[in-house]
C-alpha cells in the first residue's frame, strides 16, 4: 500500500465558511488579544466551528464547546487552523 | 466588618447572583482609584456584618482590559475576606480556569456554579462534590435567575467567612509570567471537568440557534432589529405618555390645591422662587421620569434577552468604520427615545475610550423631548406637504453629527478603543419580571439620587436668571435672561436667532420640552394665538435653524448631570457640553447664511 501524504496548508480562520469546523493551530495575536482568546477558549487543538459571517465585511460568529463568539475579522485573522483530524469534521475532502 | 468580593466572567449572570443575594439595597460606592460604578451592599451573615462588592466581570485575572486592570488593582489594594465567584455551569472548562487563578490569590473562596437550570436543560449532570474535591473549595450549584441554591450558597459562605483571618496574598508580579501558570490550570481544568461533568453524546439543538438562524440574518436581521426597535419606543410612548400626564396633572394640583395656600403667608418673591421656580421645575422634569424608567425596563428585557449582543453583530460592519462598535449604535438608538437611560446603557461596553466615545455622540439623539418642540414649530410654519421631510431632515442631521463627531473625536487618544471586538455570544434568554424590575428600579434611583443636585441647581440658576432683578417681569427684556439674550446677540443673530428666541433656548437648557412653553411664557401667548404669533413673526429659514440649533446644542440639564456622574470625569462633562454648542453654532450659522444668501435675501 502507498500512503500519500498530501500537504495541507493552515489557513486563517476568516476563511473558514459557515458550517465547515477545523482545529486551532496557532494564535499569533499581540498579549492583549492573546489573553482575551484563551478566556474565550481559542486554545491550540480546541476545534472550532464557523456559525455565519455578517454582510459588508462585518464580525464573523463562531463556536467553540459550548461557548458562541463574536469576533471582528481583523482579530480572526491572527487565529491559525488546520483541518479537523476527527471524522465527524464537516470540512469537505478538497 | 468583613467585605466579600462578588468575581466572575461576563455573562456568567453574576449582577442577578448579585442582586438576588442583596435584594435591591445595593449602593453605589466610592473606592479610591476607580473609575466605574461599583455596587455594594451590606448584608448579615451568620450573626456578622458584610459588605458585598460586585466586581465588573473579567474574562481572565491577568489580562489587559480596562475591567480586568480595575479588578486587579481592586484586589491589590482592598482590604477582603472572601472572594465569591459565580461560574457559568454550561461552560465550566473555560470558566473554572478563571476559577483557578482567582483561588490562587490565597484568600477563602466558594465557587457558585450559576445557570445550573440551563446546564440540567441542556441535560448536562454536574457533579459539584467531585469539583469542591478536586479545586478544594467549596462548590454550590445555583440558579440565580430562579433562587436555587440560594440558602446553600449563603451557608457555605457563611461556613468559610471565619476563616479569613488568612494573610492576603500578593497579587502576580507581571501578567506576562503568569501564561505558563494558566496553561497549568487549563489542563487542570480539563481533567476536572472530565471527571465530574457528564455531557450528553448529542446536544440538542438549542433553540437559540433556530432564532439565530432568523434574526442574524444578512439579509433579514437588520430590517427584523429596526422593527424591535420600534416596538421598544412605541411600547414606551403608549405606555408611558398616559402615565406622564396623569403624573403632571398630579403635580400642577398638588403645586394648586397643597401648595399655593401653604406657602402664601410668604413674600411674594420667595413664593415665586419656591412654587413657579423650584417646583415647577423639578416637576417638569420628574413628569419625565416613568418615560425613563420604562426605557430602563425595555432596555433590562434587550440585554438580559440577549438581542443585544446581536444587535451588536448585525451593526458592527458600519460602526467599526466609525471607531464605535454595534452596541453604541444601539445606544443611540435609545437616545431617540431619551439620552439618559441610553448614556447610563452604554455601560455594557467595558473599554472606557470606547464608552466615552459613545456617551459623546449620543446626546445629539433627537429625543423625544426635542420632538415635541420641533413638531410644534414644524405645525406652526411649514405646510402638512413639507412638514415630515423637515422631520426628516432633524432625524438625518442628528444622525449626521452624532457620526461626525465619532469621526473627529475616535481619531483621539483618549477615545481609540485598544480592545479587541470579541464577545461572547450569550443564548437567548428569558428575563424575569424580578429581573428587570431590579434592574429598572436601581438604574432608575442611581439617577435621581446622583442627578438631583444638579437638576435643581439648573432649575434654580434659569429662575433666577428670568425674575431678577426684583420686580422684573418674568422673561422679559429687563430680565437677567433679557441681558443675556441682548448680550448674546452679537454671536446668535447670525443664525436668525432674535433676543426672544434665545431666552428659550436658555430654559432648553433645563429641559427641551420646557422650550414650548417658556415661549409662552416670554410672547405671553397661549395656544393657538402662539402659534399664530411664531408663524408671523419668525422667517421658515430662521425657524429651521432655530430648530437646528435647539437640536445640537447643549443637552438637557438631566443629561449633563448622567454624563458627569457616568464618567466620573467634570473634564469630559465639559466637552460634552462645549463641543455640540460650537458645534450647533457652526450648525445653525452655515444654514442660515446659505439659506439667506440661495433665496437672495
Amino acid at each position: 500500500m502507498i500512503f500519500i501524504r498530501r500537504r495541507v496548508m493552515n489557513y486563517a480562520l476568516t476563511q473558514l465558511s459557515p458550517g465547515q469546523g477545523a482545529c486551532i493551530a496557532a494564535l499569533h495575536a499581540a498579549e492583549a488579544l492573546q489573553h482575551r482568546l484563551a478566556a474565550l477558549g481559542f486554545r491550540i487543538g480546541k476545534r472550532i466551528t464557523m456559525v455565519r459571517r455578517a454582510a459588508f465585511d462585518g464580525p464573523l460568529h463562531v463556536r467553540i464547546d459550548q461557548t458562541d463568539i463574536i469576533i471582528r475579522r481583523v482579530d480572526a485573522a491572527c487565529v491559525e487552523l488546520r483541518p479537523a483530524t476527527d471524522t465527524h469534521s464537516s470540512v469537505a475532502a478538497s | 466588618m468583613k467585605r466579600i468580593a462578588l468575581l466572575g466572567m461576563p455573562n456568567t449572570g453574576k449582577s442577578t447572583l448579585f442582586n438576588r443575594i442583596t435584594g435591591a439595597s445595593a449602593r453605589v460606592g466610592n473606592w479610591p482609584g476607580v473609575t466605574v460604578d461599583l455596587l455594594a451592599a451590606k448584608l448579615l451573615i451568620a450573626g456578622q456584618m458584610a459588605e458585598i462588592v460586585d466586581l465588573p466581570g473579567i474574562y481572565d485575572l491577568h489580562g489587559y482590559s480596562d475591567d480586568e486592570k480595575l479588578v486587579r488593582h481592586f484586589l491589590e489594594t482592598q482590604p477582603i475576606d472572601l472572594l465569591l465567584i459565580a461560574v457559568n455551569a454550561m461552560q465550566l472548562e473555560r470558566q473554572l480556569i478563571l476559577a483557578m487563578q482567582l483561588a490562587s490569590l490565597g484568600k477563602a473562596s466558594v465557587i457558585a456554579v450559576n445557570m445550573i437550570d440551563e446546564a440540567r436543560h441542556a441535560g448536562l449532570g454536574i457533579d459539584t462534590e467531585r469539583l469542591s474535591a478536586g479545586l478544594n473549595l467549596p462548590v454550590v450549584a445555583i440558579s440565580a435567575k430562579y433562587g436555587q441554591g440560594q440558602a446553600e450558597l449563603m451557608a457555605a459562605v457563611a461556613a468559610k467567612l471565619p476563616q479569613a483571618a488568612l494573610p492576603s496574598g500578593k497579587m502576580a508580579a507581571e501578567a506576562a509570567s503568569r501564561l505558563a501558570e494558566d496553561d497549568s490550570f487549563e489542563v487542570r481544568s480539563a481533567e476536572l471537568v472530565a471527571a465530574a461533568v457528564d455531557v450528553p453524546h448529542l446536544l440538542p439543538e438549542r433553540f437559540s440557534d433556530r432564532l439565530d438562524r432568523v434574526l442574524m440574518h444578512n439579509v433579514f436581521g437588520l430590517p427584523l432589529f429596526f422593527i424591535a426597535m420600534f416596538f421598544v419606543f412605541a411600547g414606551v410612548f403608549w405606555l408611558g405618555a398616559p402615565i406622564q400626564d396623569v403624573l403632571k396633572n398630579a403635580f400642577d394640583w398638588f403645586g394648586e390645591a397643597l401648595l399655593k395656600p401653604l406657602l402664601a403667608p410668604l413674600p411674594e418673591l420667595l413664593r415665586g422662587f419656591l412654587i413657579d421656580g423650584l417646583y415647577g421645575g423639578i416637576s417638569t422634569v420628574a413628569a419625565f421620569v416613568p418615560v425613563v424608567v420604562l426605557f430602563f425596563f425595555f432596555m433590562a428585557v434587550v440585554e438580559d434577552s440577549g438581542y443585544l449582543s446581536r444587535a451588536a453583530y448585525l451593526m458592527d460592519a458600519l460602526m467599526a468604520r466609525l471607531g464605535l462598535d454595534g452596541r453604541s449604535f444601539v445606544m443611540l438608538l435609545m437616545g431617540f427615545g431619551c439620552n439618559v437611560p441610553a448614556l447610563m446603557g452604554t455601560r455594557v461596553m467595558r473599554s472606557r475610550a470606547l464608552r466615552l466615545l459613545s456617551m459623546l455622540i449620543i446626546p445629539f439623539s433627537l429625543c423625544s423631548a426635542r420632538l415635541q418642540v420641533f413638531i410644534f414649530i414644524i405645525a406652526a410654519l411649514f405646510s402638512p406637504h413639507a412638514a415630515p421631510w423637515v422631520l426628516m431632515s432633524l432625524y438625518l442631521m442628528s444622525f449626521a453629527t452624532a457620526f461626525g463627531t465619532a469621526l473627529i473625536f475616535g481619531r483621539g487618544k483618549a477615545f481609540r478603543s485598544e480592545e479587541p471586538f470579541v464577545i461572547e455570544l450569550p443564548p437567548y434568554r428569558f428575563p424575569t419580571l424580578r429581573q428587570v424590575w431590579m434592574r429598572g428600579w436601581l438604574e432608575v434611583r442611581h439617577f435621581l439620587l446622583r442627578a438631583t443636585k444638579i437638576i435643581v441647581a439648573g432649575v434654580v440658576l434659569v429662575w433666577l436668571l428670568t425674575h431678577l432683578p426684583v420686580g422684573v417681569e418674568a422673561a422679559s427684556a429687563d430680565s437677567y435672561a433679557g441681558y443675556l439674550g441682548r448680550w448674546m446677540q452679537p454671536i446668535l443673530s447670525p443664525l436668525g436667532i432674535d433676543e426672544k428666541l434665545t431666552i428659550a433656548l436658555i430654559f432648553g437648557f433645563v429641559a427641551k420640552e420646557v422650550v414650548i412653553g417658556a415661549l409662552a411664557v416670554i410672547y405671553g401667548l397661549e395656544g393657538s394665538a402662539l402659534t399664530e404669533h411664531i408663524a408671523g413673526s419668525l422667517s421658515l429659514i430662521q425657524a429651521y435653524s432655530f430648530m437646528l440649533f435647539c437640536l445640537i446644542y447643549t443637552p438637557c440639564l438631566s443629561t449633563i448631570a448622567t454624563l458627569k456622574a457616568e464618567s466620573r470625569s467634570l473634564k469630559f462633562a465639559a466637552l460634552a457640553v462645549a463641543w455640540p454648542l460650537a458645534l450647533a453654532w457652526c450648525a445653525s450659522f452655515v444654514f442660515y447664511q446659505v439659506a439667506l444668501r440661495l433665496t437672495g435675501q
